[in-house]
Order: structure tokens, then C-alpha cells, then sequence
């Protein structure tokens, strides 16, 4: 029997996944076709969304792009006449198809995501899902699975990367009658969305890892702090909880033995300094989720005062397959100091976004050009930004840096939690740093007065130096600004708000003095420094951005060169999005 | 303040659902912000009249609540129109042209963010990020996400809601 899967994650959803879905389940019914429908998460490929799999005796056809109206011949041809139809597929059995994607992957977070059904705790377990709980709670102490944890050299990939061994065994040291586990599963970095599809996707593997923890720490009760903004990750967890605690994996006497454990959903309400240990503590005690000073740890006091252990999304999806398959499995993949695998959310201007699966220790430009198939448009390469507002814009030029914790932080960046933004030449580096100061300027807490202020006082001058009214010692008070809100602040959030401020200015100082002494934008992005003008010779007189321009700034005649008026443009760039010749140039 | 608003409250939908939460999670040291969402959920802001409620209810002072309330973005003081835009800033699409997509929204219904339009049909909200990063640059109407956003399908994305032809 043909089995076919839809994914429906979030990014499936949006490029029309349920109209795909329904189309089949009426094609299924109208024709009475043996097949089995399902429903699957992100299966990684979010460029080709939406993707439907084939699968019949062990071979596996992936359809990009399908169409409720593609639906229709692939039932024609695919299902009933077994003529799969292969200028849409993506991914088959025969080599030639697009697994370039694939071929530099290896899935352990990611082992389920677009493979199982998310809302059916059944497929989990038909692939060894709660084995790992099993075997703990059947034959392993907590120092064990500690120590299992510590071997593997597994290390936070919230970003902090701190060894989550280390993590688990203060927070069972610590002294307490009652003991917390949270998920961190607010993932506020823009550019970042791994932790949105692995709950999404497979939601089961992120509880079994919580459980696991449960268990090493001594914690009975567990709470996941997930954005609000991600309401289907939200409605999938629920319903995962549920169904562990009607098959006894969660509650008291879990599987027969003497563990109990409850966990519950907080949704968080939309700050991005709760991504923050201690600011998502107090926003789970019901608080403003304003940080505080560290010591005393979350592990030592944490929640309610008691010790806590807190661990991001990623961390706890790994746990399950490290007890199963061992330490040394998991530590033999990766660098030196980081073992395993990333999960990195690619996007920006790259011909395949999505979110893939590497070892560590890869290199920038195998996952920008083999992964990732290079730049869209044919445009060059500029940088990569990662960590988010925390992190930095890494350049073209160090793309066989290998990627692993300690090697990005050298660069000034942080490995954060996993974004990984594709900048190109078209790329202001000024103002990619506005708009991150931006961000944290919006987002600071307040509480502390060199972030607060300090931040500000930062975008005001990236502001004007983009707008063309920058001075030369705007650089040098940067600069000063950024040291000094790197020392002050008492969180993450103002430690790290300057560094993409940094890495440009470190990388790309050029471009801040071209915008300060030539009053040029170099990438041609920002709007106050550049002109718009028609190329006589491309321009063809098609009359296509006289229809767009709002402010009647573009004049000629049918079938001669137009030509653009500098003081009526109000530079929307709707002619230059519209000209089908090129012949609207920006200078 | 008080009962003058009560009777509207109750007539509105989902009353009954914040009521039974409010009841529920009276005793939890930890319930204000669930109280908030609930309340939020239930009358698609939050009424000056819940605050006090929800103060006599758990005991915090009704100051506090309100310094909750603003520091973290979701929730809202006033009503918001008919359909809820939320454009997304995140990286991705501000490197893919969310400006744009923000200006178009801008002058199809003269709405800047934070605003509703005259009729109560639109609001405008910019959010972070969407994590829909590959499809940036990206929108949300309602519960529905939209793509890979061109000037040109912004236009007739909100055309068609104007136009009744998205129904929720």
C-alpha cells in the first residue's frame, strides 16, 4: 500500500499545504484508492514547500511545489498507474535530483521531522521513541544518565553552549525539596525557527528529553515557556502531553516505576529578553520577565526559589538519542571542544532556505553553496549573519571557517541558537546593524541604564549615518558605546546588543566610511543615498513604470527611453521592481 | 469604575472562558499572565474593568497588573479591528524587502503599525519574527500565514479580505 505525506508544518501550511492535503483526501475518497494519508511536520526543504512524499516498499519520492491542481496528476499517474512523475520530484530513488540538500546532513535532532506524524504518539514510538525513557527508568541511576550527558559533550544550543552534563548535575546537587525543569522554548531570535519546527514536528522527542532530565535532576514537575506566536507548536505539544499521560508516560509512577513528572504549557507573551534563564523565570512566576543578577544560578534557585534546570528545545531532542545510542556515537561526530550536530535555520538570499542537520565542524561555505546551492539572482556572496541580535555578520572572505562554537565566537559572531542569515552584495552592512539596534533597542528591559540608554544613543547615530548626516568620530564613539554596554549590562541581551555593531565595523568598516565621507550607500540599499535613474539604452518605453510610479516622478514617450525626475521620487522602488529590462539603476 | 461596564463584558464572547479561568486559577501563585491571555483571548483586548477584576481576584495590586501588561508585547488596552496584520521584521524578510511590503500595507489602507484604520477592519502590528523565515518576506492575517510577499500580492491579498472573499 502507497503511503503519502503531506507536511504541514507552519511553513508547509502557508504555501498552501491544507488545500494539497484536502485535494488528496477527496481524490482518496472519489476513487477509493488504497493508500494511507498522513500528515507529517517540516521535512526540512522549506524551499520546495509544499512537499508531499510517496512512499511504497522502502522507495521514497519527494514532490516540491505541489499544487492542489499538480495533485490531480499525481494521483492520475503516481498512484494508480505507478508512473511517478519525475519532473517534480525533488528527492527520489534515482540519483539527479536535488539531494544535494541531504547529502552533507546527519539528522539527530531533526531524525523524525517530516517523517512521522506529529499528532500521533503511536509513530513516535514505532521508531524507538521512549525507548530512552524505558531504558533509564529499567536499568540507569541519575548520575549515570548524567554522566552519559557529560560523555557525549553535548552542549547548550540555546547559544550559550554551556555542557548540559555539567548543567543537569548542579541542578541534582543542589539541595531541595522540590526541583524544576523547563523547556526554553522561547525562540525570539529573528532569522531563527528550528525550535518552532522541531515542536512542530515532533514534539515527542523534546518531552522524552524532558523527561530524561526529570529523572537525572530529581524534578516532578516540568514546564515548556513557548511563544505564543507559534500556535501551532503550542496546539502540537498540548496534544502530545495529553497523550503521554493517558499512555503513562507522564504523571505519577511513570511506566510502573517510582518517577512521577507533570508538564505544562506556559505561553509566553511575547518579550524577547525572556529568552533569558532568569527573565523567563519570572515570567513564568507571573512577573515582568525583567533578568536578574546571577549568583545565585537557576540550578541553585531558580523557579520559586527552588533549583531548576532550564535547557533549550534543541538540547532535549538530542538526550533521547545520545542514552540510546551512547555517548560515544554522539561525541564521535563534530570538532574537538563541539561534538554532535547543529541544526541551523537557513534563509535569507540563498537559493535553497530551509533548515538542515550538520556536523559541526563544517565550514560556512559547505552549507552556503553545497547545502544551501548558493546565491539567488547570481549575485556574489557578502557575509553570513548568526546569533541573531546577539551574534554578528561573519564575511565571504572566512567562509572555510569551521563552525563550531568556540571558531564563531573568535570571529566576534556566536553560534546564538542557530540562525543563519544569507546576506549579498545588494546588503547594507550599516544598515543590517541598524536594524538589529534597532530590535535591541526595542527589546532591552530597562532595568539596566547602559543598555537602556546606551543602545539608543548607538541607533541614533546607525540612523543618521545611513541617512547621510554621519561624522567621522561617529565611528570611534561606536565603538567606545559598544565596550562599555558589553561590560555594564547585567543580561545577555545588553552583554551582547553591540556585536553586530562590531563584526561590521571590524569587517566592514569601509562601507560605514564610504556612507560618512562619500555620502554613498555601496550595496545601494539605503533609500537616502541613492538616486534612481533610466539606462536610454535598456529602456525599451514599455510605459510598465509610469502605471507603478505613485508620484508621477517618471516621464516619456511610448517606445522611447523614459527618464525619472530625482526631485518627485519619492525612491519606493516600485519602477525598478517593475522594469523587466533592468534599465532602472540605482546610483 | 466597576459594574458601568460590567453588562457589556458579559455580553461579549468567551466571557464564560475567562470566567471558568479566572476561577480555576485564582490559587496558582503563577496565573497572572495566563489570566491575561485568557482575558485577551476572550474580548480581543484587555477591558480596564478585567484589570480590577483580575486584581481583587489574585490580590495584586491593579498598578502591577498594568505594568505587566506593557511590558510584554502581546497584549493590548484597546480593541483591535476585524483582521489583525502582522508583518513580519524579522531578518530574513528585512533583508528580503519587509519595508517595502510595510509601505505597500501603508498606502493600500493608510494605516501606519500600531494602527487601526477608520472602519475597524485592519490593524497593523510588525512582529520580530514569524519563523517562516524561508518564505520571507511574510505576513500574517489572522491565523493565516502569507509568503513570499511582492508589493503586487499584498494588494490583492487585502483586496480580497476587503472584498470578502477570505472568509476567517
Amino acid at each position: 500500500m502507497k503511503e503519502i505525506k503531506v507536511g504541514l508544518a507552519t511553513c508547509g501550511i502557508s504555501a498552501g499545504g491544507t488545500a494539497v492535503f484536502n485535494e488528496f483526501k477527496q481524490q482518496v475518497s472519489e476513487k477509493n484508492l488504497p493508500v494511507s494519508l498522513r500528515e507529517t511536520g517540516c521535512m526540512g526543504m522549506c524551499y520546495e514547500e509544499v512537499l508531499v512524499e510517496i512512499i511504497e516498499n522502502g522507495s521514497r519520492y519527494l514532490y516540491g511545489s505541489v499544487t492542489p491542481e499538480k495533485v490531480k496528476r499525481i494521483v492520475a499517474e503516481h498512484i494508480i498507474e505507478n508512473k511517478p512523475v519525475s519532473e517534480w520530484i525533488v528527492r527520489g530513488p534515482d540519483s539527479g535530483e536535488q539531494t544535494d540538500f541531504f547529502r552533507k546532513q546527519k539528522r539527530i535532532v531533526l531524525r523524525n521531522c517530516g517523517d512521522i506524524d506529529p499528532g500521533n504518539i503511536d509513530e513516535y514510538t514505532a521508531r524507538g521513541g521512549y525507548n530512552a525513557i524505558r531504558m533509564v527508568l529499567s536499568s540507569l541511576s541519575p548520575e549515570e544518565v548524567i554522566g552519559t550527558i557529560l560523555d557525549s559533550g553535548l552542549r547548550g544550543r540555546g547559544g550559550g553552549g554551556f555542557p548540559t552534563g555539567l548543567k543537569w548535575r548542579f541542578a541534582r546537587q543542589a539541595e531541595g525539596d522540590k526541583k524544576y525543569i523547563i523547556c526554553n522554548a522561547d525562540e525570539g531570535d529573528p532569522g531563527a525557527f528550528m525550535d518552532r519546527s522541531v515542536l512542530e514536528s515532533d514534539p515527542h522527542s523534546v518531552l522524552e528529553g524532558m523527561m530524561i532530565a526529570a529523572f537525572a535532576i530529581g524534578a516532578e514537575k516540568g514546564y515548556i515557556y513557548v511563544r505564543a506566536e507559534y500556535p501551532r507548536a503550542i496546539e502540537r505539544l498540548r496534544r502530545a502531553i495529553g497523550e503521554c499521560g493517558a499512555r503513562g508516560y507522564l504523571g505519577s509512577r511513570i511506566l510502573g516505576s517510582p518517577m512521577n513528572l507533570d508538564i505544562v504549557i506556559k505561553e509566553g507573551a511575547g518579550a524577547f529578553v525572556c529568552g533569558e534563564e532568569t527573565a523567563l523565570i519570572a515570567s513564568i512566576e507571573g512577573k515582568r520577565g525583567v533578568p536578574r543578577l546571577r549568583p545565585p544560578f537557576p540550578a541553585q534557585s531558580g523557579l520559586f526559589g527552588k533549583p531548576t534546570n532550564i535547557n533549550n528545545v534543541e538540547t532535549y531532542a538530542n538526550v533521547p538519542w545520545i542514552v540510546v545510542n551512547g555517548a560515544e556515537a554522539f561525541s564521535r561526530l563534530g570538532s574537538e571542544k563541539s561534538k554532535g550536530t547543529k541544526v541551523f535555520a537557513l534563509a535569507g538570499k540563498i537559493k535553497r532556505s530551509g533548515l538542515v542537520e550538520v556536523p559541526m565542524g563544517i565550514t560556512i561555505n559547505e552549507i552556503v553553496f553545497d547545502i544551501g546551492g548558493g546565491i539567488r539572482d547570481g549575485k556574489a556572496f557578502k557575509a553570513v549573519q548568526m546569533g541573531g541580535p546577539s551574534g554578528g555578520c561573519i564575511p565571504a572572505s572566512m567562509g572555510e571557517l569551521r563552525i563550531d562554537y568556540d571558531e564563531i565566537t573568535k570571529t566576534g559572531a556566536i553560534m546564538g541558537s542557530g540562525g543563519m542569515i544569507v546576506l549579498d552584495e545588494t546588503t547594507c552592512m550599516v544598515d543590517v546593524a541598524r536594524y538589529f539596534l534597532t530590535f535591541t533597542q526595542n527589546e532591552s528591559c530597562g532595568k539596566c541604564t547602559f543598555c537602556r540608554i546606551g543602545t539608543k544613543r548607538m541607533l541614533e547615530i546607525l540612523e543618521r549615518i545611513t541617512s547621510g548626516d554621519g561624522k567621522e568620530e561617529d565611528l570611534d564613539i561606536l565603538e567606545d558605546l559598544a565596550q562599555t554596554i558589553k561590560r555594564s549590562s547585567l543580561c545577555g541581551l545588553g552583554q551582547t546588543a553591540p556585536n553586530p555593531v562590531l563584526t561590521t565595523l571590524r569587517y566592514f568598516r569601509d562601507e560605514y566610511i564610504a556612507h560618512i565621507k562619500e555620502k554613498r550607500c555601496p550595496a545601494h540599499s539605503c533609500p537616502h543615498l541613492i538616486t534612481y535613474r533610466i539606462d536610454p539604452e535598456k529602456c525599451t518605453g514599455c510605459t510598465l513604470c509610469v502605471k507603478r510610479c505613485p508620484s508621477g516622478a517618471i516621464a516619456g514617450e511610448k517606445k522611447k527611453p523614459h527618464t525619472i525626475d530625482p526631485d518627485k521620487c519619492i525612491k519606493c522602488e516600485l519602477c525598478y521592481d517593475a522594469c523587466r529590462f533592468h534599465a532602472v539603476i540605482k546610483i | 469604575m466597576g459594574l458601568k461596564n460590567e453588562s457589556v463584558l458579559r455580553e461579549e464572547k468567551g466571557i464564560h472562558r475567562f470566567k471558568i479561568d479566572l476561577l480555576r486559577k485564582t490559587n496558582e501563585s503563577s496565573s497572572l499572565i495566563p489570566l491575561l491571555q485568557s482575558a485577551q483571548e476572550s474580548y480581543g483586548y484587555i477591558p480596564e474593568d478585567a484589570i480590577y477584576y483580575i486584581s481583587e481576584l489574585v490580590g495584586i495590586p491593579a498598578a502591577d497588573i498594568y505594568g505587566v501588561i506593557t511590558f510584554y508585547t502581546q497584549f493590548r488596552l484597546r480593541p483591535l479591528g476585524k483582521y489583525l496584520i502582522k508583518v513580519c521584521e524579522g531578518t530574513a524578510c528585512h533583508v528580503n524587502g519587509a519595508k517595502k511590503i510595510v509601505k505597500a500595507i501603508h498606502s493600500e489602507l493608510g494605516i501606519n503599525i500600531g494602527e487601526t484604520d477608520p472602519d475597524g477592519f485592519f490593524s497593523l502590528q510588525s512582529v520580530a519574527c514569524l519563523g517562516c523565515c524561508s518564505l520571507s518576506p511574510a505576513m500574517m492575517i489572522g491565523d493565516r500565514t502569507y509568503g513570499s510577499l511582492t508589493v503586487e500580492t499584498v494588494r490583492k491579498i487585502l483586496k480580497n479580505y476587503r472584498e470578502g472573499a477570505i472568509e476567517e
